[in-house]
């Protein structure tokens, strides 16, 4: 499609002649994620008033009354600060009591909570340089302790994020843009430059907000110290009861909760910790609790599971990507006492050959088939939103026999115990990844497929919480990379590639001098790739932005260094008479305020 | 000498040596050995399982030389299958056979078991005499260290040491052989303390004891009578004790293989494998059953074993 075609559909969206529905459809069709096409209309002054089907209609009639609901996290919660929320576990954990100005619909559309509308070209939301939106705040919000909701909460938040002190993982959403309060129910967010997705701060995940009145005196440095970190005072639909971290979340029903006849429960209870399987039976065989989050297990348990009757098993399509990564850097030499140091080259990685040859290793098919079942579509892109975002380009193979021919045209022969080796260089690597079932089993599958071609791995597995953890001292973490490969799924958090695809630029390399906090894992990078993910975050021209995108994908398949395998879904559990609402592009417990149960 | 006269003439006017000995005397003399295995076979369950766990061993050392299906060949036509002819045992959910790996694993499993055995009841035996025999400060300093060990938090200092030592140690000797040694040593390290406490109090009580006091009045240096005398009688509990250690080792290594801290994930160990199975447990049994069958075993027969070794070795106990 081109402008002309997609200029003549928003035409018609605009003359009523196709619904947004249908735009959006349309849209994805030739490769534009929801939320991108909801955004295009948006900014080409289509008013995006959440499309009545975005979320299922809340048929309560009053306050409470629907008991307790008991969710189960098998990775518990450590603390309840929005802006310190690692993981989305925390982030989940801090939704229950705080609320973003808006969230994203399983469709892609935004769908107001503490806004009183979404922004557009036609409510004078949105500038039409691109370069500004205004934000209507709901009128009649109160903190659970019952204070006001004002703009000065919402301008303090930006202040609270963006301050380096403060160190919040929210800061990315907050700085390079200005906020400015235009009266007590209004601010202004100002982009140094046309934003073509403008939709970030204040929404989703990262735009929690947080009391100005608790949190005013702990700016900065002393951001860590706050006690409403552990006791919460939000907006949310429950208030605060209790908090064991690593163990058990309390919340009871809020009162004077702003959208009327909700919530559906007077008690709400999180529990953490156990395994996946041990959360799927839970729920879909003992039904102990109502709802338990993501089940990452073998699809064949889970069906097992369901055979019970208790309970049902949801997929939502997500951006997630596992992947297998090959480091750029050499992990066993160290420059000026570091490991994997940028400077390095990876003796046998170095060769696209090998890493062409470990892409044609990969069985993605079985491992959908036999380990991933429902819970993933196997992939060859990095980028792949909705079905048809996905860059067209790339062509995933699984062939033994070619990945000998590409090992012995690049001149690797094997020695004595069929292992190949050129100029002093063994085809022995280190593979690892975290505790996990199905990822011991891909581990297993490539294993065995890369011996057939000469090439002996070692696989490690790390404890999950070691794995993903932000623990400098330990060098076992993904974000340091001591090893040869590894594997792990990246989550897109957001409904736009922006963000998602910063993690491949030079910038972003993940070394000692940033505390290992940069996202390029690989280190691996281009200057091509730079140059474009700078152009694209001035690119207002929806199909030229997604060009754009697709073309650093292919860059970083292409070089094998990052060798996608499953796009992930959302795998959730719940009893049948829970109705959760959930999205794809949100926390799980986003519109907590909408669950209900059924008779 | 007179009296040397008339005896050799007494004898050589038998025509054969033995003619005067009383009917008793004449049966061969009974070893001490002889005599225990003659206590050991009245145990009937020992001698039961110690034929299983023979056989354990010589499976798991022989059986893959004859049973030559491939550990990790993955098959997804026949995965999650119950015993059949192709595989006796069934297969796990990636259709790799379940009777090699569990052959391959017991041989990990077992070796971890009783090096690690070796390693603790060296160590105690090592203290508790030294301890035992020396008294005074060098035993109270003993006792310490023993005490010491049994009050250090053994998980934490696992995962502590490995973190430390694993990658130094693979890098010289490799995984599998880094992760056995590191792992024998560790369990080793942490099982001696009852073992040093038992022999100790055994020297206690032996050495004032008749037997030794006349060893000692006949002139037996220390080594000797720690060797010839004291040890040899204290050994009862130290067998039993060590037959719960090697029980012990086996699981020891599958906990760490619980927590991804063991061997590499596609060894199967018997830990290993019964964690692997564990999520599977309702709809394919055999997977866990059977290396859950050979721990069970194993453990068992060598604590019966251990019971049958120890009324063998006690001199005192009469039957």
């Amino acid at each position: 499609m081109d402008e002309n075609g997609l200029r003549e559909l928003i035409g018609r969206v605009k003359r009523g002649t196709l619904s947004r529905r249908g735009f959006v459809r349309r849209m994805a069709a030739v490769g534009f994620t929801a939320p991108m096409a909801t955004q295009l209309l948006a900014i080409s002054g289509v008013s995006a008033q959440t499309a009545p089907e975005a979320v299922p209609p809340y048929p309560g009639t009053r306050r409470g009354g629907g008991g307790p609901l008991r969710v189960l996290y098998w990775q518990a919660q450590t603390l309840l600060n929005p802006h310190f929320a690692v993981g989305t576990t925390n982030q989940d954990a801090a939704r229950v009591f705080y609320e973003p100005l808006a969230g994203w619909a399983a469709d892609g559309t935004l769908h107001p909570i503490l806004a009183a509308e979404i922004p557009s070209v036609d409510n004078g939301g949105l500038a039409e340089d691109g370069r500004s939106v205004t934000w209507k705040l709901k009128r009649g919000v109160k903190w659970h302790d019952g204070q006001d909701f004002s703009a000065d909460d919402v301008v303090f938040n930006w202040e609270y994020g963006r301050h380096p002190a403060t160190a919040g993982v929210t800061s990315g959403s907050y700085r390079g843009v200005n906020v400015v309060k235009v009266d007590d129910h209004t601010v202004r967010v100002e982009f140094e430059r046309p934003t073509p997705f403008w939709a970030d701060t204040f929404v989703a995940s990262r735009g929690m907000l947080i009391p100005k009145h608790k949190f005013q005196d702990f700016v900065g440095a002393n951001s860590r110290d706050a006690p409403t970190n552990l006791r919460p005072v939000g907006t949310g639909a429950y208030r605060f009861v209790s908090f064991t971290p690593g163990d058990t979340l309390r919340g009871e029903l809020n009162p004077t909760y702003h959208a009327e006849n909700r919530p559906f429960f007077d008690t709400l209870e999180i529990k953490g910790g156990g395994d996946a399987a041990s959360a799927a039976r839970a729920v879909l065989q003992t039904g102990d609790f109502d709802f338990a989050w993501s089940l990452r297990v073998e699809d064949d348990l889970l069906r097992r599971l369901e055979s019970a009757g208790r309970g049902v098993v949801s997929y939502l399509p997500t951006g997630g990507i596992e992947h297998i990564q090959l480091n750029r850097t050499d992990p066993n030499v160290e420059v000026n006492g570091e490991r994997a140091h940028a400077s390095t080259q990876h003796p046998a990685f170095r060769d696209p050959a090998v890493r062409q040859a470990i892409a044609l290793l990969v069985d993605r098919d079985s491992v959908q088939r036999f380990i991933y079942g429902r819970g993933g579509v196997a992939t060859g892109n990095f980028l792949n939103q909705p079905p048809r975002f996905a860059s067209p380009n790339t062509r995933p193979e699984f062939s033994i026999e070619k990945a000998n021919e590409v090992l012995d045209a690049a001149g690797w022969v094997r020695g004595r115990d069929g292992i190949r080796a050129k100029d002093g260089v063994r085809l022995r690597f280190v593979f690892q990844t975290s505790v996990s079932a199905p990822r011991q089993r891909t581990q297993a599958i490539v294993k065995q497929a890369a011996l057939r071609a000469g090439i002996d791995i070692e696989l490690k597995s790390v404890v999950g919480s070691v794995f993903f953890s932000a623990d400098v001292g330990n060098p076992d973490t993904y974000t340091k990379f001591f090893a040869d490969i590894q594997m792990y799924n990246t989550t897109m958090p957001q409904a736009d590639p922006q963000l998602f695809m910063n993690q491949f630029t030079s910038w972003e390399l993940s070394t000692r001098e940033n505390r290992w906090q940069g996202r390029n894992i690989t280190r691996w990078h281009s200057d091509e790739y730079d140059a474009l993910f700078r152009a694209a975050e001035g690119e207002l021209d929806p199909v030229r932005r997604a060009a754009m995108f697709i073309r650093m994908n292919d860059l970083v398949v292409g070089s094998n260094h990052i060798i996608p395998l499953m796009n992930q879904r959302l795998v959730n559990g719940h009893l049948k008479n829970l109705r959760p609402v959930l999205s794809g592009w949100e926390n799980t417990l986003w519109l907590l305020r909408d669950w209900h149960r059924v008779a | 000498m007179a009296g040397s006269t008339p005896v050799s003439a007494t004898v050589s006017a038998g025509g054969a040596p033995g003619v005067l000995v009383t009917p008793e005397a004449r049966r061969p003399p009974i070893s001490p050995w002889q005599d225990a295995w003659r206590r050991f076979r009245k145990h009937r369950l020992a001698v039961v399982c110690s034929g299983i766990l023979i056989t354990m061993i010589v499976a798991v050392l022989v059986g893959p030389l004859f049973y030559r299906v491939p550990i990790d060949g993955i098959d997804f036509s026949v995965r999650l299958q119950g015993p059949s002819w192709d595989h006796p045992l069934g297969t796990d959910d990636l259709g790799q056979d379940l009777l090699a790996r569990i052959l391959y694993g017991g041989r990990i499993s077992l070796a971890v078991g009783f090096a690690a055995m070796f390693v603790a009841v060296f160590v105690g035996v090592l203290v508790g005499s030294l301890a035992g025999m020396a008294g005074g400060k060098t035993d109270a300093a003993l006792m310490w260290v023993t005490d010491l060990f049994l009050s250090l938090p053994q998980l934490p200092l696992l995962l502590l040491i490995i973190y430390l030592f694993r990658d130094a140690l693979t890098g010289v000797v490799g995984p599998e052989m880094g992760v056995f040694i590191l792992i024998v040593t560790i369990i080793g390290l942490f099982n001696w303390m009852q073992v040093a406490r038992l022999v100790r109090a055994q020297f206690f009580s032996l050495r004032e004891k008749e037997f030794v006091e006349a060893a000692r009045a006949l002139g037996a240096s220390r080594f000797r009578l720690v060797w010839k005398h004291i040890l040899p009688n204290a050994l009862g509990p130290v067998i039993v004790a060590a037959t719960i250690d090697v029980a012990a080792a086996i699981i020891a290594e599958s906990t760490l293989s619980f927590l991804g801290l063991g061997f590499p994930p596609d060894i199967p160990t018997w830990g290993r494998l019964l964690f692997d199975a564990k999520d599977n447990l309702d709809f394919a049994p055999h997977w866990a059953l059977f290396p859950g069958l050979a721990i069970f075993l194993t453990v068992l027969s060598i604590n019966f074993v251990g019971d049958g070794l120890r009324d063998a070795l006690d001199p005192r106990r009469v039957k």
